[in-house]
């Protein structure tokens, strides 16, 4: 998970990371596909990381397609919207 | 032929997906988001979680963009006021916009603690924008002996949980007698009340907070409580639920108040005679709108979800005049406090009734749907969100209440109780 | 058959390599009755519902089936006994909360991020060894040379089966995955051959669970026989046995079908083959878009615990309902032209895996092989071409090729 309180330079961390919590369903994909980035707390509330480093890109890529209910979005600068 | 202009009051959530969807819905003229923040669209329910505990930082969170806007910002600019004779837009700056397409969703702010001078005591917070929550990231690591929050809403309730989860002493003083009471009804209020005492904290509820007291230099020391009794704290966090940004369309002619901007089934904004403007629409907390699954009662709803469906209706609305369909998402929310998952789907507003329809409050997790008037109205799920998708379709269906028997994880008996509404 | 019911048409083993024509006309009515009683959810909606709706249950073998031997010791004491066994210890995937979530729930506290992670390297390991094997190969059999044994390596591996066992599971699994089978256990040999098997392979786990409480090593199995999961405490030996045989059975019977319907659906868009080649970061999404156009899981059968309004159509209590996850993939009302194979499509919520809490707990295994799997093959087959129309397995709801024979030029 990012590390307390961290602050990055902006150019950093390209990608965000957005989750519909509504949507989510604790099917947990995105924290064996990223485990560095999602994480379920407690028996079913997830915690993810709104602004991951780059290099975490495919592992983000993963987590996002396989999730069950597509509660995943992810804007990649340089890849545009996902 | 003039290039059309829209222009976006409110850079939060729903402006943001409101430009969106006018975007995509093919608006092709002008797009000024204007916002009273210095800062693109981000999102806050963090704020109150994880960016309290340091999980998370306070600028970690600007929203994604779904498509290329190409939109010109005005950031940091407040809008004051709103002619619509003229079809303008007043800034904070001295400067107007001109419009043909108005999208409102200036959204709401903390309200604030009523004596505006204790309000400004040091070490007392609230909690609505990331620099707030900046500046209570910073309190809270400095490792205050006591906090007090004061209001046991959502907000309250998770500022509560983040103290816990950084071993802080944490008391919670809410006037009736259950947190979030107003929401769930004093039964549920009342379970959810013994989650966080049984995680470490203080619940002190059926009082109130009379008023603050400082160390004679400007800094809160204790609080007073209408019973007498005195809460050592030197961080206050004022929690009482939000105000909404309407201020600015006095004199506009439009129908608003503190309550909201009133608009129609579509969510056009309504005048002070009930009249349609079709130039204008809002969207998210800001908007009042009848609910067509609830008798078209007229409600403004604070939530993450509805701020994103209806910004996306409200979007194409303007965007396509003709596309004039009555807006009715069924609200959906969640929060998460001490690790526990609580979502609801629905309004409770008016229940009558509750049952326990799924799993053991006992066990901790559970799904309670409110009924009124023999239908089913709402849903809460605690630790129990696999049930939630089939209650959410019984309450748009309005479904017979109680609703769902014979199903597996299901307490044998299932009582109708009182939900606990005064 | 002139009166063969669709679904009687879709188990029908001479609709096995294209059942997806049957499929579009089973989603003119979303929910279906067969004449048989069935109901036949075929729409992504429908399916969706019930995936969700907690009045369907997964509690729906019948009772084991034990042939007598006339050995009145086995047939009046043994028999009953085990028969007991086995009916109240059945795998998870057959039971209903809150059995279900503490038997689940202690799998999920051994198969950890970092155990997948694990398995995720080894897999990638694994590829590049197996294709080293068939260096020089001028034909490569996807299923024999890759598909199966890579997952089956993975499942021994990461439970601590011993390698030289393993073939034993070969006919053990293909037996056992014909639970999943609508109509096969309606016949008694099947049952019995079935009960039969299950007493073979739980005799085995026994065995193999009590090496693991002797010797623990760091595998899963050892940690489910030893060590209490928070708020569970440690499995019953009975359901110890069950879990780990359903366990190693869906890790012998689904992911090779993954593989091979990917590869296969890769020889059939060659434009996409070459992608892969090119882009093997691909690989994900490519298998996420074949969970939805050729799912190995093709459908589940379960069953009404009550009078259930869906669509229309009021399910009985009782009645068996067969969630066509197949035909779901190719909803036109939840996917744009959804007969295309279109890895890049978005908003893509297959049921490949299925869905609500039976999800496959294997699902983030099966993706990391798959991805190994299909991007290896098509950065290193030269030139393949697929030698005939594979042949199919003879499982309807668990579907795939028997073989899937590529001539190739050499493997890179």
């Amino acid at each position: 998970m990012p590390e307390p309180d961290r602050q990055a330079a902006p150019d950093s961390r390209p990608l965000r990371v957005l989750v519909d919590l509504n949507r989510c369903q604790a099917y947990a994909q995105c924290c064996y596909a990223a485990p560095a980035h999602f994480t379920i707390e407690g028996r079913e509330a997830l915690f993810y990381d709104p602004a991951p480093l780059a290099e975490a890109r495919a592992d983000i890529e993963r987590a996002r397609i396989s999730c069950p209910v597509q509660a995943i979005r992810v804007e990649d600068p340089e890849r545009g919207v996902l | 032929m003039v290039a059309e202009r829209a222009v976006v009051v409110g850079a939060g959530l729903a402006g943001l997906r409101g430009a969106e969807a006018l975007r995509r819905a093919g608006f092709t003229g002008s797009l000024t988001l204007v916002g009273a923040e210095a800062h693109r669209p981000y999102d806050r329910p963090p704020l109150s979680k994880h960016v309290l505990t340091g999980a998370v930082a306070a600028d970690a969170t600007t929203l994604p963009s779904f498509l290329p806007l190409e939109a010109e910002w005005r950031l940091g600019t407040a809008v004051t006021g709103l002619d619509r004779r003229n079809g303008r837009v007043r800034l904070a700056d001295g400067s107007s916009l001109a419009f043909d397409r108005l999208l409102i969703a200036t959204g709401t702010r903390a309200r604030a603690w009523p004596n505006p001078h204790e309000g400004r005591l040091a070490g007392v917070h609230s909690i609505r924008s990331r620099e707030d929550a900046t500046a209570l990231r910073t309190a809270l690591a400095a490792g205050p002996r006591r906090v007090l929050v004061i209001g046991g809403g959502f907000i309250g309730c998770e500022m509560a949980s983040a103290c816990r989860t950084l071993g802080i002493p944490v008391t919670l003083v809410e006037p009736s007698t259950a947190p979030l009471a107003r929401v769930l009804g004093t039964h549920m209020g009342d379970v959810i009340g013994a989650l966080h005492t049984a995680r470490g904290v203080e619940m002190r509820c059926g009082t109130e907070v009379e008023w603050l007291e400082d160390d004679g230099r400007g800094r809160v020391v204790r609080a007073h409580l209408s019973g007498g009794d005195r809460i050592e704290a030197d961080l206050v966090v004022v929690a009482l639920g939000a105000v909404r940004n309407t201020e600015w369309l006095a004199g506009s002619g439009l129908s608003a108040d503190a309550g909201g901007l009133d608009c129609d089934a579509d969510g056009y904004a309504l005048d002070t005679e009930g009249r349609v403007d079709a130039r204008v629409a809002a969207a998210g907390d800001v908007a009042r709108f009848p609910h067509p699954l609830y008798d078209g009662r007229r409600v403004a709803l604070e939530h993450w979800s509805h701020a994103v469906a209806q910004a996306e209706h409200a979007g194409r609305l303007l965007a396509d005049r003709k596309a004039c369909s009555h807006y009715a998402a069924v609200p959906t929310f969640w929060s998460t406090q001490h690790g526990i998952n609580i979502k609801s789907v629905g309004l409770t507003e008016g229940a009558d009734g509750l049952v326990i329809a799924q799993g053991s409050p006992k066990e901790g997790r559970f799904l309670a749907v409110y009924g009124r008037e023999g239908r089913c109205i709402a849903a809460l799920s605690v630790d129990c969100a696999r049930w939630l998708p089939a209650y959410a379709a019984q309450v748009a269906a309005r479904a017979p209440f109680p609703p769902i028997h014979g199903a597996i994880d299901q307490p044998e008996h299932r009582p109708v109780l009182p939900p606990g509404f005064s | 058959m002139a009166d063969a019911t669709l679904l009687d048409q879709v188990k029908d083993r001479k609709n096995r390599a294209d059942p997806y024509p049957l499929f579009a006309r089973l989603r003119e009515t979303p929910v279906s009755r067969q004449h048989d009683g069935t109901y036949v959810a075929a729409t992504h909606a429908a399916v969706a519902s019930l995936l969700y709706d907690p009045r369907i249950s997964s509690e729906t073998l019948p009772p084991s089936k034990r042939p007598l031997t006339g050995n009145p010791f086995t047939d009046w004491v043994v028999k009953p006994i085990r028969q007991h066994i086995t009916d109240t210890h059945r795998p998870f995937i057959f039971r209903d909360p809150p059995d279900h979530d503490v038997l689940r729930g202690a799998v999920m506290h051994q198969f950890t991020r970092e155990r997948v992670q694990a398995m995720r390297k080894r897999s990638d390991r694994l590829v590049a060894d197996l294709l080293n094997e068939k260096c020089g190969a001028r034909e490569i059999d996807i299923v024999d040379d890759l598909a199966y044994p890579l997952p089956v390596t993975v499942i021994c591996e990461l439970f601590g089966v011993p390698r030289e066992d393993e073939p034993k599971f070969h006919g053990w699994a293909t037996q056992l995955a014909t639970a999943l089978e609508p109509d096969s256990l309606d016949d008694d040999a099947v049952r019995a051959k079935n009960s039969r098997c299950f007493d073979e392979i739980s005799a085995y786990m026994a065995g193999l669970i009590r090496d693991k409480r002797r010797h623990p090593g760091d595998d899963m199995l050892s940690g489910l026989a030893n060590e209490s999961a928070p708020g569970i405490g440690r499995m019953g030996d009975y359901d110890l046995v069950a879990t780990s045989i359903l366990m190693l059975v869906a890790g012998h019977e689904t992911t090779v079908n993954l593989i091979t319907n990917s590869m296969l659906t890769l020889m059939r868009h060659p434009e996409a083959l070459e992608r892969l080649r090119a882009e093997p970061g691909w690989a994900p999404r490519v298998l996420e878009e074949v969970q939805r156009f050729d799912p190995p899981v093709q459908f589940r059968t379960r069953k009404a615990l009550a009078d259930l309004a869906i669509e229309g159509t009021t399910i009985p209590e009782g009645a068996p309902v067969v969630l066509l996850f197949a035909a779901a993939g190719r909803d036109p009302q939840a996917y744009a032209d959804p007969d295309r194979f279109d890895p890049d499509r978005h908003d893509n919520r297959h049921f490949g895996f299925g869905g609500s809490l039976h999800y496959c707990v294997g699902a983030p295994l099966a993706r990391f092989e798959t991805e190994a799997a299909l991007a290896a093959l098509a950065g290193r087959l030269q030139n393949p071409r697929l030698a005939e129309d594979p042949p199919y397995r003879p499982g309807a709801a668990l579907r795939g090729p028997q073989h899937l024979r590529l001539a190739i030029d050499g493997i890179a």
